[in-house]
């Protein structure tokens, strides 16, 4: 079976051009970086190297980049380093939104449940913070606003740099999740005025397991891992060489590929939405459409439970998803559409499509073709049909 | 898929056979909670669902039904507690889960039957009537919790097992190199996996723990207890009385709160009636019919007549008192090992 993959958002495949460069680290950099021998240097020039490719893709100085497990962890470093390191001075609220990510969320509800006070800020059906409710949210004592750069399931982009601007003119830190941003958009650090921003490799066509975090220079933060000196004391523990020198690589090729890829991911993205509204009726898009990565699109289908919509797409062999999954690999109701203000119907029919690297226009017509007949069968066949 | 080796046998068989598998699991609670894991459909057997899947080669989805197993399955089995019956989920499951919500959700998907893991059998009679039968292993029977399905479900069901013993599953199983060949069977139901029912009840609907008098068959007072749920038709055990001889539940009464109890010989009724009877081998009888009648999972089945009455209910009367005809479980109706019909005891 010719398959599609449209999960872009989720995860992406890994480029050959990284699966070299972690194959020759793997290979022939078996070093400790720590080290300081031969071995050891040659080690650390790899990840010196990546950290410059990594740092380039963010606008970064290089000693600015701490290299991590991945977003999830980059996004509790961040979150978790602050509150530590600013609430003994009496710093203890916490401000979030939302639509975060659950690696966001569930820090925030972790660090809710020992004393610090945490708020969530509103969207609207738009799916895009609001200035003004973060400036009445902030406090004299907020330490964190914790705001992604742009939301994994609808892809709409926060108007970060005013948030960021809000935040730390009342001394507060703030916190970016660019992982569904990082290789799609450009970023500079700088120009947006942030403190911190977490990334993860394996949406830009890197490897999983591996993530950084930018942390801007002489912020206050306090390590989530302790142990050795690695990365200038603030992430302990023996380097993952070889998957760094993946996202190093995947860092370089996003970076080179970015404004074209982009300009030829998006009018894919519009096609296959604007095929899909036309062809199968009772269909909407979710989430403000102007303000969006170049290759997310979030589609509401009337009278569709989403999970059997996912899994009969998966047996035609087109790979998408829909919100978040939980531990069994279900599907629970999206939390960034019950955010949104919609109805509980609307949080369980929704199919995100993301496209990518491998996607073509045959691919995009293809799902357009079968998406009617599929649709049809499962809303003639459903006894408990879901309304939208 | 349960995770179970019975269904896992089922998928592979099929798959074997050469036809086109899609497993499917239900998640039916909340796996995230600290509350216990029941003993079928938890975290492991979705795992043990999986690897069965990968092993044999089929995709495998997990659906989460947790909000219909609420709506049908878990709500029945507290109204029933509740109203002072004793409820069979496993039989609602089938009915109005299994071969209800999945069967639509996998026909949506291009399935043309739903396959399970019963031990059960499902035939077509020349006259194109679906006949449900039990299953080759008398002790491993699961007819009884099939009563309910309908000639469309019938027509619709496929029990790749229900022609073997369990001994033979596991050989089936271990053939075919599946690793849950030697798990053993599910016992519990499976959303109270640490069996104690009331408590789950009270938990679910606080308002049932009323307390109430456990009377003798005479009225008069013998205790008090902490709610009609905590009791069954034909319990002896956990009444707070004692008398001279053993003491058996008799009859519970929810709007009173009344529990009355009596001697075992007072368990035995000779007729019943039964409620949303299926008639599932022949069409409802025109006059009153022999069969015999199974009463509970493990009653041997007696013998008796069963008479349509009008909305769907049914009158059975036993050629020999039975003890503790329960209301809320299901009385089936068997001619040898075929599913005549079968209803709710009232």
């Amino acid at each position: 079976m010719q398959r599609i993959y449209f999960d872009h958002n989720a995860t992406t495949p890994v480029l050959p051009p990284v699966v070299d460069a972690m194959a020759a680290a793997l290979r022939e950099e078996f070093g400790n970086p720590s080290s300081v021998h031969h071995f050891g240097q040659r080690a650390k020039a790899v990840i010196d190297q990546a950290r410059s490719s990594v740092a380039a893709l963010i606008g970064a100085d290089p000693s600015e980049v701490v290299f991590t497990s991945g977003g999830t962890e980059g996004d509790n470093f961040a979150i978790r380093g602050t509150a530590e390191a600013l609430g003994p001075s009496g710093r203890r609220h916490l401000i979030g939104t939302t639509i975060e990510h659950e690696a966001v969320l569930n820090t925030l509800k972790a660090l809710g449940k020992r004393g610090w006070e945490i708020t969530l800020l509103p969207v609207g059906e738009t799916g895009i913070v609001s200035p003004d409710a973060l400036k009445a949210a902030l406090r004299d004592d907020t330490a964190l606003v914790s705001v992604m750069h742009a939301n994994n399931e609808i892809g709409t982009i926060q108007p970060i740099a005013e948030l960021a601007r809000l935040a730390r003119e009342r001394g507060a830190h703030f916190h970016t999740d660019a992982v569904q941003t990082a290789g799609k958009i450009p970023i500079d650090v700088k120009a947006l005025g942030l403190d911190l921003l977490s990334i993860s490799a394996h949406k830009f066509y890197g490897p999983k397991g591996v993530g950084a975090i930018w942390i801007r220079r002489g912020l206050r933060l306090l390590p989530n891992v302790t142990g050795g000196k690695q990365e200038r004391n603030r992430r302990a523990g023996t380097e993952n060489v070889a998957g760094i020198a993946g996202m190093g690589a995947a860092a370089e090729l996003a970076r080179a590929k970015m404004a074209e890829e982009s300009a030829r991911v998006a009018p894919l993205r519009d096609r296959l939405e604007a095929g899909i509204l036309k062809a199968v009726h009772g269909t909407l898009v979710n989430g403000a459409v102007s303000a969006r990565v170049p290759n997310t699109t979030n589609i509401s289908f009337d009278r569709i439970e989403a999970e059997s919509l996912l899994i009969a797409l998966d047996l035609e062999g087109i790979a998408v998803s829909t919100g978040s999954a939980c531990s069994s690999g279900t599907l629970e109701p999206s939390h960034v559409l019950k955010a949104m203000g919609f109805p509980a119907h609307r949080t369980q029919n929704s199919i995100r499509f993301s496209l990518g690297a491998s996607s073509t226009a045959a691919d995009v017509d293809r799902v357009i073709a079968v998406l009617p007949g599929i649709v049809d069968k499962l809303r003639n066949l459903t006894r408990t049909p879901v309304r939208a | 898929m349960s995770g179970g080796v019975d269904s896992s046998v089922a998928a592979a068989l099929l798959a074997e056979q050469g036809h086109d598998v899609i497993g499917l699991s239900m998640q039916l609670y909340d796996q995230r909670g600290t509350e216990t894991f029941g003993t079928c459909c938890t975290l492991d057997d979705l795992y043990d669902a999986r690897r069965v899947a990968d092993a044999i080669g089929i995709p495998h989805y997990i659906l989460n039904f947790e909000r219909q197993f609420q709506d049908t399955v878990i709500s029945n089995f507290v109204r029933e507690y509740a109203a002072g019956r004793t409820p069979l989920p496993c039989a609602h499951c089938n009915s109005d889960l299994k071969f209800a919500t999945l069967l639509d959700r996998a026909r949506g998907l291009g399935a043309e039957r739903v396959a399970t893991g019963h031990y059960a059998r499902v035939e077509q009679s020349p006259d194109g009537r679906w006949l449900l039968r039990r299953s080759a292993d008398p002790d491993k029977d699961q007819s009884y919790f099939l009563f309910s399905l309908t000639q469309d479900q019938l027509a619709r069901a496929s029990f790749p097992v229900g022609a073997l013993k369990k001994t033979e599953v596991r050989a089936q199983a271990r053939r075919l190199g599946l690793k849950v060949a030697e798990k053993p069977d599910s016992q519990e139901i499976c959303f109270v996996p640490d069996g104690d029912y009331a408590a789950f009840v009270a938990r679910k609907e606080p308002a049932v723990a009323r307390a109430g008098a456990i009377v003798d068959t005479g009225g008069r007072v013998l205790a008090s207890h902490e709610g009609v749920h905590r009791f069954t038709v034909g319990q002896r055990k956990g009444l707070g009385v004692s008398g001279p001889s053993p003491l058996y539940v008799l009859k519970i009464e929810a709007e009173s709160g009344q529990v009355t109890v009596g001697p075992r010989a007072a368990l035995d009724q000779t007729m019943l009636t039964a409620s949303g009877v299926n008639w599932v081998s022949i069409e409802a009888p025109s006059g009153s019919m022999p069969v015999s009648a199974q009463i509970r999972h493990r009653h041997r089945p007696a013998a008796g007549r069963v008479r349509a009455l009008d909305a769907g209910r049914a009158e059975f009367v036993f050629d020999t008192p039975q003890p503790a005809i329960t209301p809320g479980q299901a009385v089936v109706f068997y001619d040898r090992d075929l599913v005549v019909g079968g209803g709710w005891i009232d």
